[in-house]
């Protein structure tokens, strides 16, 4: 861990926030994509 | 071959599986590589300290906010002159993926801004245009909701992606229209004395291509969930019908 110094609490938490957010969209994303995939094969399969 | 027939649905489907992993798999590298990088490995800034270290992450993201917009921009124009399905639900697509990064660097930025300014929010030209791009892309998300008949969405948001294009020019070129505010000038620049020191750049410049590459895959893996949307509502539309 580099030594951040006193702004560690700004850096650590732009990284942490920017990071959540990455990972609620990706996760969102493929969740979605994933069970529309899933009723698409269901209707096709009759 | 017209380029046009790679929008055609079941030919998007097809080129795009491939080409969507590779980003997946360029954009978690360059991230990995640029970030790591860039945290551990770069030193602090004379005057900024280590705050400097949020730069890899807000200048990327602000970047992608703005050039989401622009490729909306372009996809509602195909859609408008040519109407091809696939280039409305792209610009549909990547609306989330934009409205994501316009949060990141306005998180970002007011947390830098609070040891560097003194504030986490100025009503400075770049900070309220970006603000206003985010209702925008709120308001374009909201829109498409709210319209049941997918052309009429369709066309109602590419207006309204066309009046938003102004804000994402002002959040840009903000700094350069009005030369006043807390924001400073562009972080990338041809101009040696404006752009960031090399030690920062590289890494930096990784990063910009993770962003860039997430912002692919995410694009291409939203349009073919809203394409397999379109497919099964036609389906089960066809099914009731017979």
């Amino acid at each position: 861990m580099p030594d951040l110094g006193k702004y560690a609490f700004e850096v650590l938490t732009a990284y942490a926030a920017s990071i959540a957010v990455l990972t609620v969209l990706v996760w969102l994303s493929v969740r979605r994509a994933r069970r529309v995939k899933r009723a698409l094969e269901a209707v096709e399969r009759g | 071959m017209s380029i046009w027939e790679y929008a055609n649905p079941k030919r998007f489907m097809d080129w795009t599986a491939p080409v969507m992993r590779v980003a997946f798999a360029v954009a978690a590298a360059c991230l990995a590589i640029g970030l790591i990088w860039g945290f551990f490995f770069t030193p602090e800034e004379a005057r900024q300290g280590s705050t400097v270290k949020i730069i890899y992450l807000h200048v990327p993201s602000a970047l992608m906010a703005i050039n989401a917009w622009f490729m909306m921009l372009v996809a509602s124009l195909i859609w408008l002159v040519r109407r091809h399905h696939v280039s409305a639900l792209a610009a549909r697509a990547a609306a989330p993926v934009g409205l994501a990064m316009t949060v990141i660097a306005l998180i970002t930025g007011a947390i830098w801004g609070s040891p560097m300014w003194g504030t986490y929010w100025a009503w400075d030209p770049r900070l309220t245009s970006f603000l206003i791009l985010f209702l925008f892309y709120l308001g374009y998300i909201a829109l498409w909701a709210a319209i049941e008949d997918a052309d009429t969405a369709a066309d109602l948001t590419s207006v309204l992606c066309l009046v938003g294009s102004v804000f994402a020019i002002l959040s840009r070129y903000a700094v350069n229209f009005w030369n006043q505010g807390l924001h400073q000038g562009a972080s990338l620049s041809l101009d040696k004395e404006e752009n960031v020191a090399n030690v920062f750049y590289i890494p930096l410049l990784v990063c910009i291509a993770g962003f860039v590459a997430l912002f692919l895959a995410l694009v291409l893996l939203r349009t073919r969930t809203e394409i397999r949307v379109r497919r099964t509502q036609a389906l089960l539309a066809r099914a009731q019908r017979a």
